[in-house]
């Protein structure tokens, strides 16, 4: 039989992975698995081997490990090229070629690209210049803001209560650092839990001696005569002294750079399918550039064929995975990505646990524990079916809501369960802010109509 | 050794920590901190913890665990054993 082309790209083939971090590693080493014996080039703007970012705002907070001791167990050797510190800065999809920093040219035969996202700067760059302003993305901002928090601050300011900037709250009240968390929002988690859950995490900072203002924006930094922060004005027109301001406010895109390439990319982050291939900007699918981790929008099926962009740690590995798997194969042999969204925070001792959708819930029924106990299962019902599930110290009912998730099971669910409580006999509004409201990021992000809705669609992304 | 423990995967049954103390500990009731660049002379008892986890959460380095085997070459270029 004749050597097929995929068979020639498989032995000889040229493959270029954009952004060297989790998904990046993740898919490179599933292609040497797969049996890719060409040439395989990652390209990384950080200077640095792929790390690991959640335990940025958990061990490495809490002075438990080093910032510059968090980079990615390798499975296997990859045997790649690495270009590390240097920027991709332009796509030529005619002539496959991707565009670095450098002035250099790297030619593909298939392309992944998976660049995520970066943290939003606080708007005013002048006072998110000074030394002491802090966002938390990288290894150096880990190792910054760790050295910061050693030193004894007086006050830290955290600027958003979102799973990243509780989590800083909760490492700088277990140093014993005084912290006030200042939220747009009615509460923490709200963007991506609701206000039902949002109270409980309101009530978790409080206890822990948080200092914790909600409905509230702040509306400057204020610097000494040496540079360093210390102060922010508030909405409410008060002053907060402090001399560690953390800017929490979510993330955006990494796709400037494929501004003008014909690409689909956007604010709102690349348009896959089910398949990971990238469309092009007239919606057509390209055959040979791929998209994963948290750069990428794909359609689930689970979720109405909804785009679903995802920040989410096991989202990167499960889609990189497909993503490598579906490179190297017939389009026969291809596979959908379907991974049922799943995360985890660690927050004031108390672990807390996704899977779903829970942003598109509209009720929330306690399953099973009780709220003010902190060790519960709220089930999210959407259109009467279960649509996701948090947990807090609960995690061992999670595998089993997972499941009703995929089979859309009935919402509310029509058995009793174990450890029900008062509290749990019947659904209640699980009270998500307005959309249209910009909080500190949800970290699910749903765009797009599912087919059955008869809309005509104009996306105005909200506030940015 | 790099070590990165799926955490969604992971129900915190704490195997790892009664078997390796010094890199896995738990935090709060059922949250788990590890150490995510473990010492070398932890090899052994993260080896068991790889092991024992029974839903299989923690990755380590493949050449790591390799090492673990008398015959291998030392070509981590890690500190030695203590
Ligand atoms: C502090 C923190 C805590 C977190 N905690 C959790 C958690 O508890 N649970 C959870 O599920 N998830 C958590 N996450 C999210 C998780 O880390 C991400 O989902 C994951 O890192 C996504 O991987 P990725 O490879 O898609 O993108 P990234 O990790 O963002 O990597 C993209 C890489 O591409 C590089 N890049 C960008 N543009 C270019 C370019 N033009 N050229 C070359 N390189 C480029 C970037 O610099 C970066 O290195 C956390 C994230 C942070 C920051
Ligand atoms: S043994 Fe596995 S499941 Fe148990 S706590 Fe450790 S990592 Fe988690």
């Amino acid at each position: 039989m004749a050597d097929s082309a995929l068979d020639q790209l498989k032995r000889s083939g040229r493959i270029v992975v954009v952004g060297a971090s989790l998904a990046g590693l993740r898919a490179a080493e599933v292609m040497r698995e797969k049996g890719f014996a060409g040439t395989l080039t990652l390209i990384g703007d950080e200077p640095h081997e792929p790390y690991d970012r959640p335990p940025l705002s958990k061990q490495v907070l809490l002075g438990k490990a080093d910032a510059e001791h968090t980079l990615l167990p390798r499975r296997r050797d990859i045997e790649a090229e690495w270009r590390l510190g240097v920027a991709a800065i332009g796509l030529d999809m005619a002539a496959r070629t991707v565009k670095l920093a450098d002035g250099d040219e790297v030619p593909y035969d298939r392309l992944l690209i998976a660049t995520g996202v970066r943290a939003r700067p606080w708007p005013n760059e002048a006072e998110g210049e000074l030394a002491g302003v802090f966002t938390l993305r990288t290894r150096e901002d880990g190792a910054g803001l760790a050295r910061a928090l050693a030193a004894g601050p007086r006050r830290v300011l955290v600027i958003g209560a979102g799973f990243t900037g509780s989590e800083i709250a909760s490492a700088c009240r277990e140093r014993g650092v005084d912290v006030t968390v200042a939220e747009r929002g009615d509460a923490p988690l709200v963007g991506a839990l609701g206000g039902v859950i949002g109270a409980v995490a309101a009530e978790l900072h409080r206890e822990n001696g948080v200092d914790l203002r909600t409905g509230i924006m702040v509306t400057g930094l204020e610097g000494d005569s040496s540079g360093r922060v210390r102060a922010a004005h508030l909405s409410d027109g008060t002053t907060l002294e402090c001399d560690v301001v953390v800017v929490s406010l979510g993330a955006q895109r990494n796709t400037e750079w494929l501004t003008g390439s014909g690409l689909g990319a956007g604010p709102r982050g690349i348009a896959c399918d089910a398949g990971c291939r990238a469309f092009d900007l007239r919606g057509i699918v390209t055959d040979d550039i791929y998209v994963a981790g948290d750069v990428a929008r794909s359609p689930h099926a689970l979720f109405g064929y909804q785009f679903l962009s995802l920040e989410h740690w096991g989202n990167a590995v499960a889609q990189a995975e497909t993503a490598a798997h579906n490179m190297l194969s017939e389009s026969t042999d291809r596979r959908p990505h379907l991974w049922v969204p799943a995360f985890w925070s660690s927050q004031f001792g108390v672990n807390i646990k996704s899977v779903g959708v829970p942003s598109m819930g509209t009720e929330i029924m306690i399953t099973q524990g009780s709220r003010a106990e902190r060790r519960f299962t709220g089930v999210y019902g959407y259109q009467g079916r279960i649509i996701g599930a948090v947990t807090f110290d609960n995690a061992r009912w999670l595998q089993f809501y997972e499941r009703q998730i995929e089979c859309t099971a009935p919402f509310p669910p029509p058995f009793t369960t174990v450890d029900r409580r008062a509290d749990g006999q019947r659904p209640i509004p699980a009270d998500f802010p307005d959309p249209s409201v910009p909080t500190h990021g949800p970290t699910i992000t749903l765009s797009g109509y599912s087919p059955a809705d008869r809309r005509i669609a104009t996306f105005t992304p909200a506030g940015h | 050794m790099r070590l990165v423990v799926d955490l969604n995967r992971c129900q915190g049954y704490a195997q790892c920590a009664f078997l390796a103390p010094d890199v896995f500990a738990m935090h709060g009731d059922e949250g788990l901190l590890y150490d995510p660049q473990a010492e070398a002379a932890q090899r052994e008892r993260v080896a068991q913890a790889v092991a024992a986890c029974p839903v299989q959460a923690i990755l380590v380095d493949e050449l790591d665990l390799a090492a673990t085997a008398p015959a291998a070459a030392t070509s981590s270029g890690e500190a030695s054993d203590g």
